[in-house]
């Protein structure tokens, strides 16, 4: 078989997008005009930053600090608001857009919803999983009978799909993909970050502002492979594999793991705007090598070992 | 981290802190560090140029708390730095205008310095409010010593050197002198003006960005003005490429994300 006629299409709860790859929520995610670069550099769709009801500022700086193995982060969720990023993306044309919301409670997020469904995006992810901000992300997460209740409010007030964001908090990351599940969510997004901190040895002091934060990259990806896999495998939602993956050999794993499609975040502190091309080049090789048509025949091939 | 190995008072509101590293030493003109005060927080300086090899620099107008803070940074304290990240200044070799006003004149002090050794023959106006505020002139005096060119001091109240604006000093060079290419760094319309300037008179030019900062590596988007992360695309841009930057002279990000009016 030859690349060319590799189909790196693939379908995640009812949307087509061109390719598996996608911009991680919170990476590059506030301006349309870097989104526009960011499919033209090659992703299949974007991810926005999570946009809340009221804009939030985020944490002071250090909010970012590169370990070994990854980043840590505590930016504090700092995004522009509801109304400044309708406006920022009212006159999409062109970008598959997802739109990444947080907040506390079901009226948060419907608030929201109702300001952006008549855009032209793509489906709501919605951040349960933030291991950094109080009275959001991961403690909404951990909380299942509020998950319900949000994923319900949003599936009954939009008919663009509600993909739920997990983590790793108190609660099973595959109990809160199965209450979203039963609320209707349409797919799962998982990993987030991990939370984590480091702290400086010549001055004894946490490097990050708010101290703790989530870890991303590599460090995480076996543990993201993990989650992926066990979603995957007992809920029966597709699932959208994240964390670690800098090349197109985690996007195979990813994918085997049952993962319909791969988000990217670390990887573009390192290979910048390359990072997508990398990843679908290799994997439409990949594919082509074995004389498979299409990446969608790829997702969840482990699961019969 | 590095240790502070010594302060220099530059005005009366300006301070630059002297370290050794050796990444930062070797930095390219227009390069910035990420500059850590534990606890406090962390900003993006442009690095400054020191006289000893080895050593780097920073160059701090106080002005906020974060600024007042590093300002106030005595020797023997710990600051951290991450990089040298982002583009530089492409230097070239020819007959070359400089023009910085306040603090924007760090990159371009590290710049004259390779210009020197290209042996371009360089025209440095430095801009600044008054006599108090002239800030570099004796070592940029010491750098063109080694080669070819002039510095045109000006000061906003006429108490030292050309009287007003370096923008005014900038047109009437330009209309006496064949410049291959003009550098600019320092507060946004000032750059904006000497931008257009070179653009009307069909000689490139670039300009050094300044944008809120979070991550310094081109994930966080904080710095970005149209489709460019200030990070990664610059901190130097084209001239050409800046005018087109709607944004450029007029707005900026603010913390949320929010596009303000910062000036």
């Amino acid at each position: 078989m030859l690349e060319k006629d590799v189909d790196l299409s693939v379908e995640i709860a009812g949307l087509r997008i061109r390719n598996p790859t996608m911009l991680a929520s919170g990476i590059l995610g506030i301006s349309y005009e870097v989104f526009k670069r960011v499919y033209e550099a090659g992703a299949g769709a974007i991810v926005s930053k999570s946009i809340s009801v009221e804009p939030m500022e985020g944490y002071k700086n250090p909010t970012v600090v590169s370990v070994e193995c990854g980043y840590i982060n505590a930016v504090g969720l700092s995004n522009p608001g509801v109304d400044a990023f309708v406006k920022e993306i009212a006159n999409n044309d062109s970008v598959p857009i997802i739109v990444n919301l947080v907040g506390s409670t079901e009226d948060e997020f419907v608030s929201m919803v109702k300001k952006f469904d008549n855009l032209n995006i793509l489906a709501y992810e919605l951040n349960l999983s933030c291991p950094h901000v109080a009275k959001v992300g991961l403690e909404v997460g951990d909380d299942h009978e509020l998950v319900s209740r949000i994923v319900r409010s949003m599936k009954s007030n939009t008919k663009k799909p509600v993909i739920v964001k997990v983590g790793l908090g108190a609660s099973d990351i595959v109990e809160t993909a199965r209450v979203s599940r039963d609320a209707g969510a349409d797919a799962i997004t998982a990993i987030n970050t991990i939370r984590a901190m480091t702290i400086d040895i010549e001055t004894g002091m946490p490097v990050l502002s708010n101290r703790i934060g989530g870890l991303s990259g590599k460090a995480i990806k076996p543990v993201a492979v993990r989650c992926v896999y066990e979603i995957s495998k007992n809920v029966g939602l597709p699932v959208i594999g994240c964390g670690g993956v800098y090349s197109w050999e985690d996007a195979v794993e990813f994918m085997l793991a049952g993962a319909s499609a791969v988000q990217m975040g670390s990887v573009i502190g390192e290979k910048w705007f390359d990072a997508f091309k990398n990843v679908t080049k290799g994997l439409g090789s990949y594919l082509a090598k074995r004389g498979m048509k299409s990446a969608s025949e790829l997702v969840g091939l482990a699961h019969k070992y | 981290m590095v240790r502070v190995e010594e302060v220099i008072d530059e005005s009366p509101t300006v301070r630059t802190l002297i370290f050794n590293d050796t990444l930062c030493a070797n930095a390219k003109p227009g390069q910035f560090t990420m500059v850590w005060m534990p606890r406090i927080d962390e900003i993006p300086m442009s690095v400054m140029i020191a006289e000893k090899d080895g050593n780097a620099a920073l160059t701090i107008r106080k002005h906020g708390p974060t600024s007042t803070a590093l300002y106030n940074t005595e020797v023997n304290s710990f600051l951290g730095v991450r990089g040298p990240y982002g583009n530089s200044f492409d230097a070239k070799k020819g007959s070359i205008l400089l023009v910085g006003g306040g603090t924007g004149l760090v990159p371009l002090m590290r710049l004259s310095k390779l210009l020197v050794k290209k042996k371009s023959n360089i025209t440095f106006i430095m801009g600044s409010r008054s006599k108090d505020e002239v800030i570099f002139e004796k070592f940029a005096k010491k750098i063109l010593r080694e080669g070819k060119g002039k510095i045109i001091v000006t000061t906003e109240d006429g108490s030292y050197g050309v009287n007003g604006l370096a923008t005014d000093a900038a047109a009437k060079a330009i209309e006496k002198n064949d410049f291959d290419m003009i550098y600019t760094c320092g507060p946004e319309r000032m750059m904006k003006k000497v931008i257009e300037t070179a653009v009307n008179n069909g000689i490139p030019s670039q300009a050094s960005l300044e944008r809120l900062m979070k991550c310094g590596i081109g994930i966080c988007c904080s710095c970005c003005i149209g489709r460019y992360l200030v990070c990664k695309d610059g901190p130097v841009i084209n001239g050409e490429e800046v005018l087109k930057l709607s944004e450029f002279g007029l707005y900026a990000r603010d913390k949320s994300g929010r596009i303000a009016d910062m000036w």
